[in-house]
Order: C-alpha cells, then structure tokens, then sequence
C-alpha cells in the first residue's frame, strides 16, 4: 500500500511542479505549487517523517505561500505574455540550468549516489520522530540550528529597519498621514 | 473475500471510511443546529425569540434555511476566475473536517479516527489552511469589497496563527507529546488550564479571529465591505462558506477542549467519557455566540496591534515561563 501511495504522491508532486512553471496564470502556479508543497508533505509522512511533513505544510503552504499569493494579487499580475530579448535570455537560462539539474540527478541515480549517509531504519519509530530531531537539533546540530535562528533575527531587524526608513526618509517625496510623518 | 479482510491494512482503510463518514454526517447535523442554537441565542440576548415558526419551537428552521439555500440562483459575476471561484468554497470545508479526523472524542481507540503522533500539528497546519478558501474566494470574485475583505482575512489569519501556535507549546510542555490522545491522558488529574490559564486566554482570542468571528470578522465587516470575501457568492456556494466557517468553529472548540478543558476526562465511568467531551464542547460553543452577539467590533488597527503586540510577546512569555518551571520542577 505504502508504494501505491509513494507513486500517487510522486506523481501529483511531478504534475504539479510542471504545472508550476507551464500554467500561464500567476496564481495558478501560486496554488499549484501550495498542491506541490502538500504532496511533498504526503511523501514525508510516508517515509515516516511527520514532523517535517507537517512543518512542510504550516512553513510553506500555509504562510510562505499566501504571501506569494498576497503579493501576485495586489500587484494584479496578468497572464505571462511579455515577449523580447529579455525573455527569451532568461528562457534559455532556465533550460540550461534544468538540463544541468537533471542529468545531475540521472547521474547520481545511476551510480545510486545519495547526499548524505543513508540509514535504513527509521529510528523511534514508536515514540515519533520529532522527539528524535529535537534531541538532534539541540545537541549535534546545535550550533548550525543557532546560527540559522541568528539570521532570521537579521532578517527580521532588517525588514524593521527598512520599513522604519521608508517612512521618515520618504516623507519628502510622500506626503504623511499624520502632523509627525 | 476473507483474505481481504483479513488484511490489516485494508480493516485499518474500511474503518477510517466508516468513522470518516460518520463523522461527515453527523457535522452536518451539528452545524445546521448550531446555526439555530445561535439564532435562538441571539434573539433571547437581544430581547427577541428567535426563529419558532417551522415546527415546534422552531426545530425544522434548519431544515427549511437549507433547502432555501438549494433552492436559490446560482450566479458568477462576469470575469471571474471560475476555476478557482468553484474551488474556494470547497477549500473552506475540507480543512475543517480534516481536522476531526484527529480529535479524540472518547477514551476509547475506536472514537478517534487516526491517532497519528503529530495532531496537534496537523491541526496547526490545517488552520493554516483555511486562509486560501478566503482569499481565493476574495480575488476570484473579481470585486473590490470581496478583495479587500480576502485581503484583510489572510493578514488576520497569518498574524493570529502565529500567537495560536505558541499558545499550544506550552501545554506541549506539559504533556510532552504531539498527540492529542497523550495530551488528554495526561489531564487525568489536573486540567491544563489550571497550569495555562494565560495560553487558555490566549488560544480562545486566537480561536475568533481565526474563524473570522465577532469581534473579529473583520473580513465580512458590513458597514465597509458589504458582506465581504463571499460578496459574489450565492445559493450553495455561500452555504459551503457558512458551512466551513462554523465547522470551523467546531473544530477549534474541539481542540481547546482537548487541550485545555481535560478532553473526555471527567468523574464517573470512562463509557461517560464522550459525553463529557460533547459537554465541554457545548459549553465553548455557547461562549462563542455569546461573545459574537455582546462584543462590538473591533477596528483593523486595533486588531493587528493586539495580534502582534499583545498576544505573540504573551505567548512568548508563557512558554519562557512553562519552560522555566518544568525545569525547576524536575530539577528540585
């Protein structure tokens, strides 16, 4: 059952991700690939990772996404009909870049490489993985973990600090609501 | 024939049918009578007696409200997106039934559909979810108030998930588990309210904004928006909206109630199990009418400032300060 699933998922997530870049409505590639996102959940579930699988879900479908979805709206974006050097530049980079990609990937399958070491077994499977990856995430990989929660922090203070510079630097060019701008 | 049956997976694939339709069915019958309950409710809160025409006191006015709804036009505003226009009110429903699938409504193994060993994310991820019905029902309208209305719900939605999902951690905590069956058998003696009473606020202001109700439905606010994301919705499409929006409710009140109240722990035989769940239930149910009917509503800056800078730093002081006593606790 569970390889009946794995080609089910497997195969919507491919239909999907093509659809991502083939459909010609912005926000039809958005929700296509918010489908992509949760039949990638799918297959993690199955390979009995749900924490990940979830997280997969909350992260990318349910916030990351709706900002794509937000931005592609007010912008009012049209049908991709634009045309010109530029495109067909950009096309022809995107082509070479997916050959490279893939035949990477044919590459490695043949050779049957993998990115990391494989473990057969899915360790806890009783108690869940997510005790597991905590366990994880606060021991062996406790520096890579704080030092990725340090730059979302910049991220953040970044974003503050912009959005606080465009209003007192703008007020020249804009006029302010209020008295204080 | 016995072969197949006797197959685990497949007896593990009939009965999450079985329970599945079960639970769909009877959704169905809750939603039209909480429909009433309110009806009824609002009308004695403002001095009115509610609807008590169809049938005694007015038993069948569900009845009737739907088949009106059947009954009604059908209609899309041109230049719609169609498509996505038919998906929307579908997506308002699914996630909401997805999420009972995880709710354990008694003691037994057989009154929850799949224990799976993270509901309480599932549950995260499928209020998550629910921002795209309105939304895409906003934008495929291909009308200004329907927009601005699904514009406002995706920036309520996505602010107040944030302070809803660490309101949870702290019971996560105490329970130590993602299950939603471990975390109600570890409330067999103490509810987690007594120890979370903040994260309990928290989550039930969370829980109305995240279903859109008074006195945060700023997304179908009338006076500004006309009726909002579901303007250009009519006939069954609007009674899908209005479906998943008090399924919804439903479901976050079957989640506090796991959380929080004890689930389906309660003095008394655990075959009484399921009606103290529907007991506790009922008793959150009432709490949101009662608030929808007496709160006025509150202003878009209002809002977002109690969002942001209220309820997330609370939320975050809770879980430093769960933390910080579990720790100490262990370590006496």
């Amino acid at each position: 059952m569970t390889e009946a699933l794995f080609i089910g998922f497997a195969a919507m997530l491919v239909a999907s991700s093509l659809l991502v870049i083939l459909h010609r409505n912005p926000v039809a590639s958005a929700l296509f690939l918010v489908l992509a996102f949760c039949s990638l959940a799918g297959i993690y579930l199955l390979f009995h990772a749900e924490f990940i699988g979830m997280v997969q879900i909350i992260v990318y479908a349910g916030a990351i996404m709706v900002l794509f979805l937000f931005v592609i709206m007010y912008l009012n974006l049209q049908r991709d009909e634009e045309g010109g050097v530029h495109i067909a530049l950009r096309r022809g980079l995107g082509w070479v870049a997916g050959t490279v990609v893939l035949a990477e990937g044919v590459f490695m399958l043949a050779r049957r490489w993998a990115p990391g070491p494989l473990t057969p077994e899915v360790p806890g499977e009783a108690a869940g993985n997510t005790q597991q990856l905590g366990m994880l995430l606060f021991s062996r990989y406790l520096f890579p973990f704080e030092v990725t929660s340090l730059v979302l922090l910049v991220a953040i203070i970044g974003v503050v600090v912009i959005a606080k510079g465009r209003s007192t630097a703008g007020s020249g060019t804009r006029p302010a609501p209020g008295e204080d701008g | 024939m016995t072969q197949i049956w006797s197959n685990p997976d497949v007896q593990f694939v009939v009965w999450a049918l079985v329970k599945i339709v079960v639970i769909l069915f009877a959704m169905l019958g809750v939603v039209s009578y909480l429909i009433y309950a309110e009806r009824k409710i609002a009308g004695h809160i403002q001095a009115r007696t509610g609807p008590n025409r169809v049938g005694p006191l007015g038993l069948f006015q569900p009845i009737a409200d739907v088949l009106k709804l059947f009954f009604k036009e059908e209609f899309m505003p041109a230049e719609a997106n169609k498509v996505i226009f038919h998906i929307a009110p579908i997506l308002a429903v699914v996630p909401a039934l997805v999420t009972f699938s995880v709710v354990p409504f008694g003691p037994s193994p057989a009154l929850v559909v799949t224990d799976v060993n993270v509901g309480l994310l599932l549950f995260l991820a499928m209020s998550s979810l629910g921002v795209y019905a309105i939304t895409l029902g906003g934008w495929s309208s291909n009308n200004k108030y329907a927009l601005l209305g699904g514009m406002r719900s995706s920036a309520q939605m996505i602010s107040y998930e944030l302070a809803m999902g660490l309101s949870t951690i702290g019971v996560l905590i105490l329970a130590g588990s993602l299950s939603l069956s471990s975390i109600v058998a570890a409330q067999s003696h103490w509810w987690f309210v007594v120890f979370q009473p903040l994260a309990f606020i928290i989550f039930m202001l969370t829980a109305f904004a995240e279903t859109n109700r008074a006195p945060f439905d700023l997304p179908e606010a009338e006076a500004e928006l006309v009726a909002g994301f579901h303007t250009e919705y009519s006939s069954m499409k609007f009674g899908m909206f209005f479906l998943g929006e008090f399924m919804n409710v439903i479901a976050i009140c079957a989640i506090a109630v796991t959380l929080f109240l004890g689930g389906w722990n309660g003095p008394g035989p655990p075959g009484l199990g399921m009606l103290w769940f529907v007991l506790k239930l009922s008793v959150l149910l009432f709490c949101f009418i009662w608030v929808r009917w007496t709160f006025p509503r509150l202003r878009y800056d209002q809002l977002m400032n109690l969002g942001w800078k209220v309820l997330l730093p609370a939320a975050l002081l809770n879980i430093v300060l769960t933390a910080v006593a579990v720790y100490w606790g262990s370590h006496r």
